[in-house]
């Protein structure tokens, strides 16, 4: 601000004057902006707790007259909503610590050993990671078909048990842990299985963290997989069974917008208690390109 | 400094080997199983005329890609995903560009606005699509509503600035955003850009981190508006950010799905108006059980994807700056 205190009063008053109007701008547009975003989420839950007559009001009512918080219970009775929670939290969890697991292995091979064709490999996990997930979908399909896996977890759970994406965000932190600690650990006894339990696993706490939890979130919100991999309600999970769900009450929106919001509360709850975690991991994904 | 045998070194060399594959194991036989194995399986599919509930299957060459090529409804659904990542594209990637830089300021609350835009992003696509049917109903959806009143605003506003004379410049009718094909691809930009710009935000961010400050401190001493340091400074200095933030968002646009499944309840829109190539591969694929035409289609999709990566990687090579 040496630049500030040259100017004469005037211009003092007036380069004030310009400052305010741009944070005024500033504050406006990022404010504005921000409402426009949580606006559905506001709507979502007013909607939720209105009375059927409130619903088909045709002027905006932002609180319904006495919330009827009855409608989630109405909305989470006329499904299985119980059991679908089951199978998504199952699902996510299995599904994200076999991955962790799994990841941790490949990418710490990757990042620390020296072997045969680690280039030609890692080429290859890398590549899969060009390919869109369509092109594998048929091909997958018949799979569990063969092994009879449609409406099981098993369709649910083993083919998304290893994520590249993972095993390339793992190898980044690893290889940023100083190499000399690994040889003067080696050269000291210590077996590497030991080293990647002991030394490199609790050193890479933030970036196992953003793994499981991109992982735990993308199995909860998985839809195109678990839509054709089953066929009763038994194995559906959230999304799945809330797209039944609509065909079933139709345009009651008030309970549709309660089980809306039960859908999404695990995970946005889970995301505001770890958003730093979250928003850093996906910052340093997009530095490395 | 001890010297080490070769023979030694390479046995050494070999029992890491063993040890390596070992710890790739479980990763290598998952990928295999459902990555490697379907990528070229599909292949073989496209070149069949595969009927799942059939028990023989048979070989027909290009006939799927020839025929596809020629079916009008598959060309639909690419003109129509073409026009969606037409509109989401560079919309979102504008929009969030915007937002970072704005955020990028010293403003309080930083954190708080930063949360608001990311939101969206971690919610269940099936969630929030039901969230924005209802936005866009045509009788009570908030939509709707919320432009009537923008319409009343914006008359009595031109009522009073003309004394009067003009009463009603914008008479505003309910839109029938759902049932009226030329909306179908905006509706669902709009959820789109909505959904991911926060994502995008967060990435330009943390480019604009790496963005030394004093540059725009010199550039400021030697006169520049805030507006050239944008297009000297920041733009060419984020270009990796914005190649990166680009490749993803093409992407995954291309493979718009589930947002059209949801927004119209499993259909492709009025008149198909929605039907994606991904709509039209799971249509044939596991409602009519068209495995190889499904497969071909797919691939397809691929070629296309790939095709656009790499213009963008040639364009990338004169116009991205990286540093050192």
């Amino acid at each position: 601000m040496a630049r500030y205190e040259m100017l004469a009063e005037d211009q003092q008053w007036r380069y004030r004057l310009s400052h305010f109007i741009k944070r005024f701008f500033l504050y406006a547009v990022l404010i504005g902006g921000a409402l426009i975003m949580i606006t559905p989420f506001v709507w979502m839950l007013s909607s939720s707790l209105k009375a059927p007559h409130e619903i088909s009001l045709k002027y905006i009512k932002w609180l319904p007259e006495s919330p009827q918080w009855q409608n989630y219970k109405i909305a989470w009775e006329a499904a299985p909503f119980a059991m679908y929670f089951k199978n998504s939290f199952f699902i996510a969890t299995v599904c994200m610590l076999i991955e962790v697991t799994f990841s941790s292995l490949a990418a710490y091979a990757f990042a620390k050993m020296n072997f045969f064709g680690k280039n030609v490999l890692f080429v290859l996990f890398l590549g899969t990671m060009m390919i869109p997930g369509e092109v594998m979908l048929i091909p997958n399909y018949m799979t569990m078909v063969n092994f009879g896996w449609i409406d099981t977890y098993y369709a649910l759970i083993v083919p998304w048990t290893v994520s590249v994406f993972s095993i390339f965000l793992l190898r980044q932190f690893f290889m940023s842990i100083p190499h000399e600690l690994f040889e003067a650990a080696v050269l000291d006894g210590c077996s590497k299985f030991r080293y990647l339990l002991t030394v490199m696993l609790p050193l890479s706490k933030p970036a196992l963290a953003t793994v499981m939890l991109f992982k735990f979130i993308g199995s909860w919100n998985a839809f195109l997989w678990v839509l054709i991999m089953t066929n009763t309600p038994r194995m559906r999970t959230i999304p799945v069974g809330l797209t039944y769900f609509v065909s079933d009450v139709g345009a009651q929106y008030n309970y549709l917008m309660a089980a809306s919001t039960f859908a999404m509360a695990p995970i946005l709850i889970l995301f505001l208690l770890l958003q730093k975690q979250f928003i850093q991991g996906i910052a340093r994904t997009g530095l490395k390109g | 400094m001890l010297r080490i045998p070769a023979e030694m070194k390479r046995k050494k060399y070999w029992k890491e080997t063993l040890e390596a594959y070992l710890y790739l194991l479980p990763a290598f036989v998952i990928l295999g199983m459902f990555s490697f194995y379907p990528v070229v399986k599909s292949v073989i599919i496209s070149f069949y005329d595969w009927h799942l509930l059939r028990k023989e299957q048979y070989f027909v060459g290009l006939e799927n890609y020839q025929k596809l090529l020629s079916d009008k409804t598959f060309l639909m659904a690419i003109s129509n995903t073409f026009r969606y990542v037409v509109g989401f594209v560079p919309i979102s990637i504008c929009l969030s560009l915007i937002i970072a830089v704005l955020l990028n300021n010293k403003i309080k609350g930083r954190g708080l606005l930063r949360l608001a835009y990311f939101l969206p992003w971690v919610t269940s696509s099936v969630a929030i699509s039901m969230v924005w049917r209802w936005i866009y109903n045509q009788h009570y959806g908030l939509l709707n509503m919320a432009l009537a009143e923008l319409a009343q605003f914006v008359n009595k506003l031109v009522e009073l600035a003309t004394l009067g004379n003009v009463a009603q410049i914008w008479e505003f009718t309910n839109i029938n955003w759902l049932m009226e094909p030329r909306w179908t691809i905006i509706n669902v930009v709009i959820i789109s850009v909505w959904k991911s710009i926060g994502y995008y935000v967060v990435i330009f961010l943390a480019g604009l981190q790496n963005v030394p400050t004093e540059l725009y401190e010199a550039a400021e001493v030697d006169g520049a508006t805030a507006w050239q340091s944008f297009w000297r400074i920041t733009l060419p200095l984020i270009s990796p950010t914005t190649f990166f933030i680009s490749i993803i968002a093409i992407i995954g646009a291309f493979k718009l799905f589930t947002e059209i499944y949801v927004l119209y309840t499993g259909n492709p829109g009025p008149l198909s108006s929605g039907l994606t190539i991904v709509y039209y591969v799971y249509r044939n694929a596991f409602q009519r059980y068209r495995m190889g035409y499904a497969s071909a289609a797919a691939y397809i999709l691929f070629a296309i994807i790939f095709v656009f990566t790499l213009i963008q990687m040639y364009a990338s090579r004169r116009r991205v700056h990286y540093e050192g």
